[in-house]
């Protein structure tokens, strides 16, 4: 194949990693909720209401902390009332999710409408010194946003926290039984509206990272179902942190494979090519699903289901 | 403290005052919202809660909005009385349209005039196709119904989208990506001239009445309500879980698909990127809001169908965003939620320990 320089590769491997990191780090959030017992399907609401929380504090203030702050509290405050809702007035999950990404879709179209027309202010670049100077390597590794690899040390540190950590264990306790946790005494209603907190803030984060870094602007409908991709992730990779980020790289590189054909002028509507990611999320779907005792032994057990604790 | 606990038996009043209490809920919030936006709140309400009923033409546009809800939310609530969770009807509503239209845009001058029979059962057979590829990934390989029924939407759309700015564009069009108008042939008949309004108030009449008796007096109705409440004795019974989900996947695909040929074969008339208006969403809520009865359903749809235009009115004669409509929307489903808490459980003072 022509045209497939050294230069354009490593672009290409970096728009990757850039575009992994949006599903990647809400679908680490969403790991930790439904390691909890608890299904969040409000993750594509959150993810607007955070991004348009983010890109109005970086329009207003200028910024990207503070931006990103207002991303993920928004994203937590949502979480929070999704997870009053189930966790203990035992509303469904499937309904009240659903309900979430509903409202979060018509709450940050409406208050979206006054920055459809504005401008972030210009923001310096991060590089990483040296690194970044490398050649190849450099552009395709070490000149991303912090966040590229504050995703890559969140899969560690999870994956350390799930299964190394004492407060891992009551986590997965409370997910893989509410009953024996409650028994002995762990507040299991506290641990999982935690969960589902932390989780609706790194969906907050990934919803702020669209708006203010991955596709600088706010435009209505913005995460486009990348908040649903993210829900289909935590299935694909088996509920665990590594897997969720190789899985969110795969679909990094699904979706920037559709950018670089069109650059390459290869001659396929771009609405085929478009589709391209929510096809290729179907088939994983399928091929991983395929195994019903493989999901069953990995999936949470108590993964959707309320727990009432006995009187 | 206060503590929730289960009721021996569900509260039959609370099961119908639940969705009012949920509206006075939104209501509520509503007004504060006017408040905060510097707005005569009853103003506001009177777009929302008057305007769309007040005038014959308002009825007529009422009905073609609420048209498509109650179809969609008729076949979802059958979906979610069975414990499977179609969320993309709003795709199975533009594949819909995009089959209505194909077989719109070949009728000729010649074609009889019932012609937009064909049309609507094309709409219906394409919105059921696409809800069998999801009935087929659950069945065969145990796909997650959610998922793949709402990644659908999303390719559903971009089929529609390749479709009207490539190989369906009118040819007179200015390069303006949308088909052809339909011939009148193809168009559903409209009663009264003068007014939007469609024979689809019919058809959807019709499907109310048929899902209610199929829901409460068909044996398959009941095979499919056992396998929602309680899977385990709907096993024991040898009431098949497949056909379950096979009948209640086609059946709701194909009353979106056919909403979506209404629609295009109706107040559209030709189809652009513009037709996924959000429908199968609004569905959804219609579909809870309606206690996921037929009788109901006809209620919220009526009601979300005011939400629409009244968010249309305060946008023109108020200079609010549209997009009210949707904070609306969630609000209602999240309020109907929580209230129906209630149903099920009630609250009760416990001395502390």
């Amino acid at each position: 194949m022509t045209g497939l320089t050294a230069d354009s590769l490593a672009l290409l491997l970096a728009a990757t990693l850039n575009a992994g990191t949006v599903v990647a780090l809400a679908a680490l959030g969403l790991l930790i909720n439904e390691r909890a017992g608890v299904l969040n399907l409000g993750a594509e609401g959150m993810m607007l209401v955070a991004a348009i929380a983010g890109y109005a504090t970086g329009v207003q203030t200028g910024s990207d902390t503070l931006a990103f702050a207002a991303g993920a509290l928004a994203g937590m405050a949502m979480a929070g009332a999704f997870g009053v809702l189930v966790i203990w007035l035992n509303t469904n999950q499937y309904a009240s999710g659903l309900a979430l990404s509903l409202f979060g879709a018509g709450l940050s179209a409406f208050a979206g409408i006054q920055y459809t027309q504005q401008r972030l202010p210009e923001r310096a670049h991060f590089d990483i010194p040296f690194l970044a100077d490398l050649p190849f390597v450099g552009p395709a590794l070490f000149r991303h946003h912090p966040f590229v690899y504050l995703a890559v040390a969140l899969t560690i540190g999870l994956s350390w926290f799930l299964l190394k950590s004492r407060s891992g264990l009551v986590l997965r306790a409370v997910g893989e039984s509410p009953e024996s946790a409650h028994a002995l005494g762990y507040p299991v209603r506290r641990i999982r509206l935690l969960a589902v907190m932390a989780g609706g803030a790194l969906c907050g984060l990934a919803g702020a990272y669209i708006s203010l870094v991955y596709t600088p602007m706010w435009v209505e409908g913005m995460v486009a179902g990348k908040g649903w991709i993210a829900l289909a992730l935590t299935t694909f990779a088996t509920w665990r942190p590594a897997r969720v980020l190789l899985g969110a790289y795969l679909f990094g590189g699904v979706t920037m494979l559709q950018f670089h054909l069109q650059g390459q002028g290869v001659q396929i509507p771009s609405q085929w090519l478009t589709m391209l990611p929510y096809l290729s999320t179907i088939v994983v779907l399928v091929l991983i699903s395929r195994n019903p005792t493989w999901i069953r032994i990995n999936m949470p057990a108590s993964l959707g289901k309320p727990f009432h604790p006995g009187a | 403290m206060l503590r929730l606990e289960p009721r021996a038996t569900p509260s039959t009043a609370l099961m119908l005052a639940s969705p009012l209490v949920a509206l006075a809920i939104t209501v509520f919030i509503g007004v504060l919202l006017f408040v905060a936006l510097g707005k005569d709140p009853l103003a506001g309400l009177q777009m929302f809660f008057v305007e769309p009923l007040k005038s014959g033409y308002a009825l007529s546009e009422l009905s073609v909005k609420a048209t498509p809800l109650i179809l969609i939310g008729l076949g979802l609530a059958v979906c979610f009385k069975a414990n499977i969770w179609n969320i993309g009807a709003e795709g199975q509503f533009v594949m819909g349209a995009v089959f209505a239209g194909g077989v719109a845009m070949h009728a000729t001058a010649a074609s009889a005039s019932w012609y937009w029979v064909l049309v609507l059962l094309a709409g219906a057979l394409g919105g059921m196709l696409w809800a069998a590829i999801v009935a087929l990934l659950r069945d065969r390989f145990n796909a997650s119904e959610i998922l793949v029924s709402l990644m659908l939407v999303y390719v559903a759309e971009m089929v529609l989208s390749y479709l009207v700015y490539g190989p369906w564009k009118d040819p007179a069009g200015y390069n303006f990506p949308q088909t052809i108008t339909f011939l009148d042939v193809t168009r559903v008949p409209k009663p009264v001239s003068g007014l939007r309004m469609n024979v689809g108030v019919g058809i959807a009449a019709v499907a109310v009445a048929v899902l209610t008796v199929f829901m409460a007096r068909t044996y398959a109705g009941f095979q499919l309500q056992v396998g929602g409440l309680a899977p385990a004795a709907a096993r024991y019974a040898g009431f098949s879980s497949r056909r379950a989900l096979w009948t209640a996947l086609l059946l709701s695909g194909a009353m979106a698909g056919l909403a979506g040929g209404l629609d295009a074969a109706g107040p559209q008339g030709q189809l652009t990127p513009y037709i996924p208006m959000g429908y199968g969403f609004g569905a959804i809520i219609v579909a809870f809001v309606g206690r996921l009865h037929p009788v109901g359903i006809v209620f919220s749809a009526v009601l979300m169908s005011m939400f629409y235009i009244g968010g249309e009115l305060a946008q023109s004669r108020l200079g609010l965003p549209k997009a009210l409509t949707g904070v609306f929307q969630g609000l209602l489903l999240f309020a109907l939620l929580a209230c129906d808490t209630f149903i099920h459980q009630r609250l009760r003072w416990v001395a502390a320990k």
